[in-house]
């Protein structure tokens, strides 16, 4: 589904990416952990071509997208990502956001949208709040807003980078229970994360990342009870 | 003879105020018309103006160096020369190389008339200012904010329309709004190169009339309720945009 095989990425003098692999399948979860600056939001980024990179190979569903002749539309009709910070079109109501890509940029149907985007609010647990700013909602209505906003282009792939980090933690179950409904559902997810408890119940694989390589990777029980690295054992005996 | 008209008439025989617009026909309508040039020569700027200025935004933002090139020595060019010096160069360097063409009487008649030069010019001088106003209103958005619209497939150009321009117009709205009463009061210059506005009107009945001084009071009142009328209306739109729980 998602492949990425020996990707580097530098942002001048700074090598951020230094031969990243990794391949998630189908319906898998895949959380990646690792310190800040580590490059997982880069990593993230370059899936669905936001970031380009210098040199490797990403494939979503067989799609290069290190290539010059990228088809940009079709990737990311494919990828949806979800970011720390919302992102939401302020101007817009929590309906109208979810609405506007698939009509502006599909060209889909107003009506059967439309239909769907209420559906989507009410998948996230947000029914009664269509008409609602994202001024006027609170971070992690904010944030599942995004997510609906982000299924409405019926995505094969869902990226979420730190989606939790700008909540409060009260707000930050809200989400994270809309996404395990996701992923459940069978989304094929590729999650950055500083929630343990979270990416050790849900994910398939778990990636720990440091200084721009991939140091570990395993099932998460293995990974959180005994890893292997001496690098993933500090960071876990520091967080944890 | 109606009320209104005799009070005028004795205003000026009684105490030599000489209001003549207030009871004869023809200085009246001279007047008027000379308003309602001025009303549709601000309009057509204004909005000409704004396309301007949002075209040029979208253009600064080119990756093509040339383009940015382009705009950025149109927005100098019309920044920092006299705007009745652009005036004059439209309708005497440029209009005196353009043909002439029949009009339906047959009469040789220039291609563009006094008021369609007037019209070019100042929309031209507003609109560099409003890309200026504009690039700083795009500046605003956060750049996240495009990074979504970008992840949810949308093309450089959609994000422009969609996104980046109705957040990046929101911003802007006060410092269009004096540039768009700059324009209106810009228009004056019309009278340089004979197009009727309310100024020309108003110095054709004084030079007749010879009452430069009550002239002189009915054209800045009918300036400020013309000018008052852009900014109200300005405000309105201020005030049908604002966004719910977002402050910009
Ligand atoms: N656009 C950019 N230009 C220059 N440097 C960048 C850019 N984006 C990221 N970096 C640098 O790349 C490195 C990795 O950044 P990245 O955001 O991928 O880390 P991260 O693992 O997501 O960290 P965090 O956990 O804090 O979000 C950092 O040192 C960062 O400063
Ligand atoms: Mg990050």
């Amino acid at each position: 589904m998602v492949a990425l095989k020996d990707v580097r990425k530098s942002f001048g003098p700074l090598e951020v990416l230094k031969g990243v692999s990794l391949s998630v399948m189908k319906g898998e979860v895949a959380c990646i952990i690792g310190p800040s600056g580590s490059g997982k939001s880069t990593l993230i980024r370059c899936i669905n071509a936001l970031t380009p990179i210098d040199s490797g190979s990403i494939k979503v569903e067989g799609q290069e997208v290190n290539t010059p002749d990228l088809d940009k539309l079709t990737l990311r009709r494919k990828v949806g990502i979800i970011f720390q910070q919302y992102n939401l079109f302020p101007h817009k109501t929590a309906l109208q956001n979810i609405m506007m890509a698939p009509i502006q940029v599909l060209k889909q149907d107003r009506q059967e949208v439309e239909s769907r985007a209420r559906n989507l609010l009410k998948r996230v647990g947000l029914e009664g709040k269509e008409s609602g700013y994202p001024g006027e909602l609170s971070g992690g209505q904010q944030q599942r807003v995004a997510i609906a906003r982000s299924l409405a282009m019926n995505p094969d792939v869902m990226l979420f980078d730190e989606v939790t980090a700008a909540l409060d933690p009260e707000t930050v179950k809200e989400v994270l229970v809309t996404i395990k409904e996701l992923a459940r559902d069978g989304m094929t997810c590729i999650i950055v994360t500083h929630e343990m408890a979270f990416a050790r119940e849900l994910a398939d694989q778990v990636y720990f990342t440091d200084k721009g390589v991939i140091v570990e990777h395993g099932r998460p029980d293995a990974f959180f009870s005994n890893p292997q690295d001496p690098r993933s054992r500090q960071f876990l005996n520091r967080i944890l | 003879m109606g009320e209104i008209e005799s009070f005028f008439v004795w205003l000026n025989e009684a105490h030599g105020i000489n209001l003549s617009i207030f009871y004869d026909a023809f200085d009246r309508s001279r007047l008027l018309r000379g308003a309602l040039t001025t009303i549709s020569l601000s309009c057509i700027c204004l909005v000409l103006s704004i396309a301007i200025g949002i075209a040029g935004a979208w253009l600064q933002g080119s990756r093509v160096r040339l383009v940015r090139n382009v705009v950025q020595v149109y927005i100098q060019f019309f920044r920092n020369t006299p705007p009745l010096v652009q005036l004059f160069f439209f309708y005497f360097a440029l209009g005196s190389i353009l043909p002439m063409v029949q009009d339906t009487h047959g009469a040789d008649v220039p291609l563009i008339s006094n008021f369609g030069w007037a019209v070019i010019s100042f929309s031209f001088f507003a609109g560099a200012f409003n890309v200026e106003i504009f690039r700083a209103g795009i500046e605003a958005v956060p750049r996240t904010t495009v990074e979504a619209a970008e992840a949810l497939g949308y093309s450089r150009l959609k994000a422009y329309i969609w996104i980046i321009l109705p957040l990046a117009f929101r911003v802007c709205l006060p410092a269009l709004n004096n540039n768009l009463v700059n324009l209106v009061k810009t228009t004056t210059l019309a009278y340089a190169i004979g197009v009727p506005e309310l100024f020309y009107a108003a110095a054709q009945i004084w030079s007749e009339v010879l009452n430069v001084q009550e002239m002189m009071n009915v054209l800045l009142v009918a300036f400020v309720a013309i000018v008052g009328a852009v900014v109200w209306l300005v405000a309105r739109v201020e005030r049908l945009l604002r966004i719910p729980g977002y402050h910009a």
